[in-house]
Formats: C-alpha cells, structure tokens, sequence
C-alpha cells in the first residue's frame, strides 16, 4: 500500500511537475512553433504563440538549400554502424567482464571509461592527420570507427551492469547443455539481456546521433550527418529564426521521437548499476 | 554405465580450503545424496564433478575414465539447479530440446526426445510456455526434463526442491525416486535436508567443512553413526544428547538417545522431568521437557499423551539403542 | 568462481575490446606527446623542429591557460550542481502521485535528446537574443532592462544551456532510482511514524547517493569536453569569458594554425582530465562495489 495521496495534493503535485517539466520542455516547442512562422513573426514583439499564419515555407526553403534527406540518411548510417560494431565488441567483453572477473576487472572497466575523458580536441590533428593517410577523411568508414570507439567504453560499461544482474546458473546450465562460448552468448545471454542491450544501443545511437566534434572536424561532403546540416545555420544565417528553427526540427526530430517511443527501454538499462 | 570416483579431490579458493581431500566412489545406478549444513562443501564437490569449477588437486573419474580436464558437456552429465535455471526466453520444449540442439541432433529427433521426456513427466500440454508462465512445481519438472533427455551417464542434483512449498516438495521426492527407479541411471543429490537425505537415498555422504564425515546406506546412518555430528545431523526430530554426570552413569562421556527409543511414564522412571512444550502431530506427539542436570530433551509419544506442560513424567532410555561417544566425539563400539 | 577454461575464453574475448582501446588512446597519444615537441605550424615553413618543453612553455604561461582551467572548473561544477539538484527536485516531482506521469516525464527528459548546436542555437537566438529574444520579451513585461546574455553574462548563458541539456539525464537515472526504492521501507517508515520529511532525509536521499555518483560520473567525462555550445554561441569570448580548456586548445590548433602548441595544450588537457577521472573513478569504483 503506497502512501495514500489526497486528491488535492495531487493536484498540486501534478500542476508543478507539469510546470517544471513544461518549463524544460519549452524551448523545444517553441522551436518548433517558430518552424511555422513568417520570418517577420518569428521576431515579432510582442511574441505570437499560436494565433499566426502557419506556414511551411521555411521546410521547403531548407530542404532546397541542403538535400535534408542525404544528411539524415548519413546521420542514421554513423549511428547504426557504430552502434552494430560496439555490440559486436562489446557483448562478448561485456560478458567476460561479468561473468568471469578476475581482480582486475573493475581496474580495467575504469580505465576504459577513463579514456573516455580524453579531451577529443587534444588528440584532433593526429587523428586528423591518420584519417588523411589512410584516405579516412570524409568516408562513413572513418566516422564509424571513431563514434564506435568513443562509445564503446560506456557500451561496455551499461552492458557489463546489465548482464550482472542474470544469474550464472542458467549460464552454467547451457554449458552443461554444451553451448560453447559463442552459442551461449548467442543463444542464451543475449536473448535474455535484450532489455539491457536495447538500452545500451538506444544510448549509443543518442550519442553517435548528437556527436558533433568528431562529426565536423573529420567530414565534408560526403559522410556529413546532421550535425553539420545544423551547423551550416550557426551563422549569420542564424537571423533567421524560422529558417533556424525549421532546420533545427529537422535535424532532432528522428532521435527525439525516437527517444519518445523507446523512453521505457531507454530507462530500463541506463542505471550504469546505480539501482540495486 | 555412470560411475563416478573421486581420487583426493581437494578445491582451494585463494586461500579458503574449502574441500581438503575426499576420495568416494559412487557405484553405477546408485542414488547418492551428499548432506550436511550449509557451507560444508557439497554443492562445491557436486560442481567439481560437473566441471563448473576446476580441482585444486586429485582426480575425477568417469566410467574409469580421467575426466579431470574435460568440459562440463563433455562429461555426460546432467545437472539440475536450485534456482532450475531455465532458459527464460525460450518455450518449455526449446529448454527441454537445447542441449541436444547443441550437440547437432536432428530436429526431428530432438522432437521425439521431448515428446518422449515431456509425456513422462505430464508436460505435454505445457510444452510451448515459457517458464515464467509455469508453477515452481512445473518448473522443476522442465529442468529435469531437460536433464532427462540428454541421457546422461549421471544426474547431479543441487538442492532442487528447496524453492518449493512443503507439500509440492513431497510430492517432487517421490517423482524424482520414482525417476531413478525407472531410469536407473546414476543419481547424485546436493540437500541440506536430512529428511530428504533419508527417503531418497541409496548411500548418503555427511559432509562437514569438506570433510566426509560417513558414506552409507540411510539405515546404517540412522542406526549406527560415526560420530557425534552424523548422529545429531540424522535423524529429526534430533537426537538428545547428553554429557557428564548423567552420561558417565551409561559408560561413556556423552550418550546419545533419539527421541523416539525413551519410554514415557507418568509413575515412574530413571529421569524424571518436567514437560515445557508439547507438539502435536497427530499421528505423534513430541514432548519437550525439562530433565534435571540434563537441560532439555525431546521425546517421541505415539499418539496423543494428554500431557501439559508442567506436567512431571518420568522417562527410561532404550539401554540398547544407546549411542557413546569418546571425548573426540566418536562413537565407542561395543 | 569459474574454471581456468571460462578464464582464458574471457579473456579471449574480453581482448578485442581492450587491444582497440589501448590503440585508441595510446596512438593518438603518442602521435600528440610527438607533435608537442615540434615547432610545427600550418603557416610558414614546413620544417618541424624539434624545440624540446618550449610549447609546453608557452602554453601553461600564457594567461590564457590560467583563465581557462578556471572556466572549466565553473562551467563544470555549476552544471553538476545544477543537474543534480534539479535533477533530485524533478525526479521527485515525477516520482509522486500525478496525473498523467508519462507525459509529464516525456517532455522533462526531452532536452537530452537534442544535439548540442541545435540547443546553442535556439537558447542563442529565440531566447538570449537581446532585443527579439523571448527572453528580452519578459523582461519588457517586467519593466526591467534586458539582459545582453553574451556580452555581460556570457559564462552564465553557457551554463544555462549546458544544465538544460544535462538536468534531464539526472531525472532519468535519479527517477529510475526512486521508483526501485523498497515500498515495503516505505510502509515500515510510516509505520514507525516517521514524518515525510525524515523519510525523505534518512532513507530517499541516502538511496540516492549511489546513482548521484554516477551521474556525476558520466556527466563529468562529457562535461570536460564541452565544445560545440561555445563553438556557437560565444566563440569562446567575450575576450576569454567562455574559453575553457577544450576551446583554448580548439582555438591554438585552428585558429592560430600552431600544431604543435596545441599539442602541448592536448596533453596537458589529457594529464588533467587523467587527474579528475582517478579522483572520480575511486569515488565511483567505491560506489559500485559489488
């Protein structure tokens, strides 16, 4: 029996976390409200809400300037990619971590995630300069391998907590039943950690989607996710607001709607073994 | 064929000695029950068989065959865990089927194993749930299921009733005896029940801190004990034991009498005593009474005594069915 | 507890992970460590000398570097407290009784799935803008001067967008929290008359310690590399008012074209982070044991 709750006092509990949680959700609609302005609403004093003409001008003026679509493909390539060869990785090390640490698991598991605080702009001009060599510079092939091993420690960090959790015994059991290593992984582990792996490859796909550094720095043309689409805006074109704004709709609408729809899973795993 | 030897299987973890040295032979078709409290060491020795963990030293033997080394399936055993450790995402005939699918059994085959194990052990109608959709009960009997159908050379048990409520865990025992009667294939069963140690076994192993205190079959355990712990472990309720002055009387330092050898009376006795609590159960009544210069004793009553407490009754000990002990708690033979 | 065969088959796969991740730090590294010795930049002559600690030099005197040591630590620790504190405040507000929970949580947690320029951007222009901001606006309707976010408070601008992206990661990991808090430790509580306020100090917040830590945790290893919400909005200025570590040596490499300068600045980036990840780490690896 949980805490009884009186009608009144929820009431108010629910008028201020919808305040706050408006609050925090705002700047996202306005965004969006904006997308469907006139340039001169978009900067009208004072502002308009919702009474204005609602138009698409701005959709179309933007996917005229940049192939909206090409970027957004790129964008679902880097992350997918990534986010496959991280699991391919990081299942099995993930596996091995928990499943049979030794006493310098949790050594190693903290130094991988220590290299994820390298500074990324500290070691730029040589991976600038390794991408040139190998003719890496602006290719699919180049961004995945460095969104991949970025990712990956906090990959194999969300999987190592997540696997904890399953008992060893039905591990044991399938090895009574002869899986070998690969089977058992394969058969056994990974259908049973699906929630845990969802939660890891949603985060990643979040991550690799949002990564900007990289994503600038080492494409041009041809692997340019949207990252950079967006940042073609920065300016001065930015004293555009409806343009801004529709551009920028474009460029988080993929991952916020699927961060909407998978926000269970999401949670499920993304406790990094914070919640016993 | 599923003998198994043990030649001075010893087990470290860092610097825990957990299994000492324990040499055992389990015959062919036997039912083998190791027992004792918990920490002494049997499920530990049931997975060196198993090959779940690695022998600090000695030797495993399989049909006379040094399986040390091997894999765990390639062993030709069976195992069924405490928690049952089912395959959650897989339907009941995918858990029963996975070690054969594994070993590259045809389907066809595998199907007909199952069938086969399903029908013996009434899962037929169950066969495409999952585990989480069954009963504990139900449960077990897939993992048995599971174990049955790979034919093992032996079947090793870690204590797989103990999940299950009292009346289910009977009725498991039987199945599982019922089991080895028919199959007769090598059972060997991790409990730290002493009840389900005594019904079900051919030869029961007391372990204690790794140790083998006494192998052999449950009469003679019961009847004979070696030792001060097998004769307080065997045996419910536990046996009375008693030291000093009353016990010199009987020829040794400490004696033991089960509850059920002591004769009561209400006139008269060589112990009289005073009833603290009584516990009926029917069919028998268990009297714990206060014994001066001897603490608190039980004792069996058939029937219902119509005792209460406070009652004073006097008790005599069966002279024959008397266990002594020496003072390093062996049992003297006469 | 396994057998040496488990051992070495974990180890056999743990390797390929370990191997990239040694290569993907230790290359780089070097190949920095290498450049930071040369005098090496992208104008003038092509012959990279070796000049020994000389840009290590005159990066660490440069009073540049001082300053942005500084705005890192503020930036970081002010968007930590910020996010933790609200992320407590938010996570509990969604944790109660409440009508339509999922909708409430749905838009609270939305800002951590926009990417950094495109939160630049909108707080940049729709809100901060000074004249036509919405910002401006309110300030209007208060009767009170705006504020010129970039000019006069361009740090607290930064911070602003920066704990609006990160606040709502701490709800979700501190929500998560709360909701797997014993129901039973709850009604034990009320049953030992505890008022709601000492529920909420001796038994919520101590459950909350744990998965505070590792948001600290993971925040902390994003929020030391903070580039594009600067890279948009101030470019590091005014003067060097936003210019924090990871901008500094942004701005020797590609503004100023002086490879090996920012080299120096890289490691010596590298050795600091190093520094704050053992701090971290030991707080967290003594978080999670077990």
């Amino acid at each position: 029996m949980a805490r009884k709750a009186t009608t009144s006092r929820r009431l108010l509990m629910t008028f201020l976390a919808y305040a706050f949680a408006l609050m925090l959700f705002f700047p996202i609609l306005w965004m969006v409200i904006t997308s469907f302005k006139s340039e001169a609403d978009a900067i009208a004093l004072p502002p308009k809400f919702l009474f204005f003409h609602w138009t698409l001008a701005n959709y179309i003026d933007v996917q005229a300037r940049n192939n909206y679509w090409r970027f957004a493909f790129n964008s679902v390539t880097l992350s997918f990619g990534s986010t496959v060869l991280g699991l391919l990785v990081g299942i099995p090390a993930a596996y091995a971590f928990a499943f049979a640490p030794t006493k310098n698991t949790k050594q190693i598991l903290l130094w991988m995630l220590s290299t994820k605080m390298m500074p990324a702009v500290g070691v730029l001009v040589p991976i600038y300069l390794l991408l040139l060599q190998f003719h890496l510079l602006d290719t699919f092939t180049g961004l995945i391998i460095i969104l991949f091993l970025s990712n990956l420690p906090i990959m194999i960090w969300m999987l190592y907590t997540y696997f904890k959790e399953i008992p060893h015994e039905i591990l044991e059991a399938s090895r009574m039943d002869g899986a070998s290593r690969w089977k058992e992984i394969v058969y056994v582990l990974s259908p049973m950690a699906v929630p845990g792996i969802a939660s890891t490859v949603l985060l990643n796909i979040i991550l690799s989607w949002n990564e900007t550094f990289w994503s600038l720095n080492v494409t041009n043309i041809h692997a340019a996710p949207l990252t950079a689409f967006i940042a073609s805006y920065s300016s001065p074109e930015g004293l555009f607001w409806a343009k801004l704004s529709a551009a920028s709709t474009l460029a988080v609408a993929p991952i916020v709607l699927l961060g909407w729809f998978s926000q269970r899973q999401l949670v499920r795993g993304l406790t990094f073994g914070a919640v016993k | 064929m599923g003998k198994i030897n043990l030649l001075g299987v010893r087990k470290t973890f860092a610097e825990v000695v957990v299994i000492p040295s324990v040499d055992l032979e389990i015959p062919d078709g036997s039912f083998v029950v190791f027992v004792g409290p918990s920490g002494c060491g049997k499920s530990t020795l049931l997975r060196l068989i198993a090959g779940l963990e690695d022998l600090s030293a000695g030797h495993v033997l399989i049909d006379n065959q040094d399986v040390t080394d091997f894999a765990p399936a390639q062993r030709g055993l069976s195992m069924v865990f405490q928690s049952y450790a089912l395959y959650p995402h897989m339907s009941v005939a995918s858990n029963i089927g996975f070690g054969l699918k594994m070993a590259g059994v045809p389907k066809a085959e595998i199907d007909k194993k199952v069938a086969y194990a399903a029908n013996m052990l009434n899962l037929t109608e169950y066969l495409t749930r999952r585990p989480g959709q069954l009963s504990g009960g139900q449960r077990q009997r897939v993992a048995i299921g599971r174990a049955i159908v790979r034919e093992p050379k032996a079947f090793l048990f870690d204590e797989p009733l103990s999940n299950l409520d009292a009346a289910l865990r009977v009725q498991m025992r039987l199945e599982i005896t019922r089991l080895h009667q028919s199959l007769k294939t090598t059972m060997i069963y991790v409990t730290h029940d002493q009840v389900e140690a005594m019904t079900m076994a051919d030869m029961i192993v007391v372990l204690n801190r790794g140790n083998i205190e006494q192998a052999g079959a449950p009469m003679e355990l019961y009847e004979s004990p070696k030792n001060l712990f097998v004769a307080k472990f065997i045996g419910s309720p536990t046996m009375n034991i008693i030291e000093g002055e009353r016990a010199q009387k009987y020829g040794a330092p400490t004696i033991g009498i089960r509850p059920e050898h002591i004769k009561i009376s209400r006139e008269t006795g060589d112990w009289p005593v005073r009833v603290s609590i009584v516990e009926r159960l029917g069919s028998d009544t268990f009297l714990y009474v206060e014994a001066e210069g001897m603490g608190q004793l039980t004792v069996r009553a058939e029937g219902d005594l119509g005792a209460k407490p406070g009652d004073q009754l006097f008790l005599t000990p069966d002279i024959g069915r008397l266990h002594r002990f020496n003072p390093k708690g062996e049992a003297i033979r006469t | 507890m396994a057998t040496k065969q488990t051992q070495s088959a974990a180890r056999l796969l743990a390797a390929p992970s370990i191997g990239l991740l040694l290569l993907w730090m230790i290359v780089p590294l070097a190949l920095t460590i290498y450049d930071s010795t040369l005098n090496y930049t992208l104008q003038g002559n092509p012959v990279h000398k070796f000049i020994g600690w000389t840009n290590y030099y005159y990066f660490i005197t440069d009073p540049a570097f001082l300053t942005s040591i500084w705005n890192t630590l503020v930036l970081v620790g002010s968007v930590l407290v910020i996010s933790v504190v609200g992320g407590t405040g938010m996570a509990l507000l969604l944790d109660q009784p409440i009508f339509g929970q999922g909708v409430a949580r749905v838009m609270a947690i939305s800002p951590f799935f926009i990417m950094a320029t495109v939160a630049a951007l909108v707080w940049k222009n729709l809100f901060m803008q000074p004249v036509f901001g919405l910002f401006a606006w309110i300030a209007h309707l208060f009767g009170v001067p705006p504020i010129d976010w970039f000019t006069n408070d361009p740090m607290i601008a930064v911070i602003i967008i920066v704990a609006w992206q990160w606040l709502p990661f701490a709800t979700l990991i501190l929500l998560t929290a709360l909701q797997s808090l014993d129901l039973e430790q709850k009604d034990a509580a009320q049953m030992d008359g505890a008022p709601p306020l000492s529920y909420f100090w001796y038994l919520v917040l101590p459950h909350l310690a744990r998965p505070a830590t590792v948001v600290i945790l993971i925040e902390t290893i994003f929020l030391l590399g903070i580039f594009a919400e600067i890279f948009v909005t101030t470019g590091g200025g005014p003067g060097l008012a936003t210019t924090n570590l990871t901008f500094l040596v942004f701005r020797s490499a590609l503004r100023d074209f002086d490879v090996g300068g920012a080299a120096a600045g890289g490691i010596i980036a590298v050795v600091l982070a190093n520094v704050v990840s053992i701090f971290l780490t030991r707080l967290v690896g003594k978080n999670l044991e077990g």
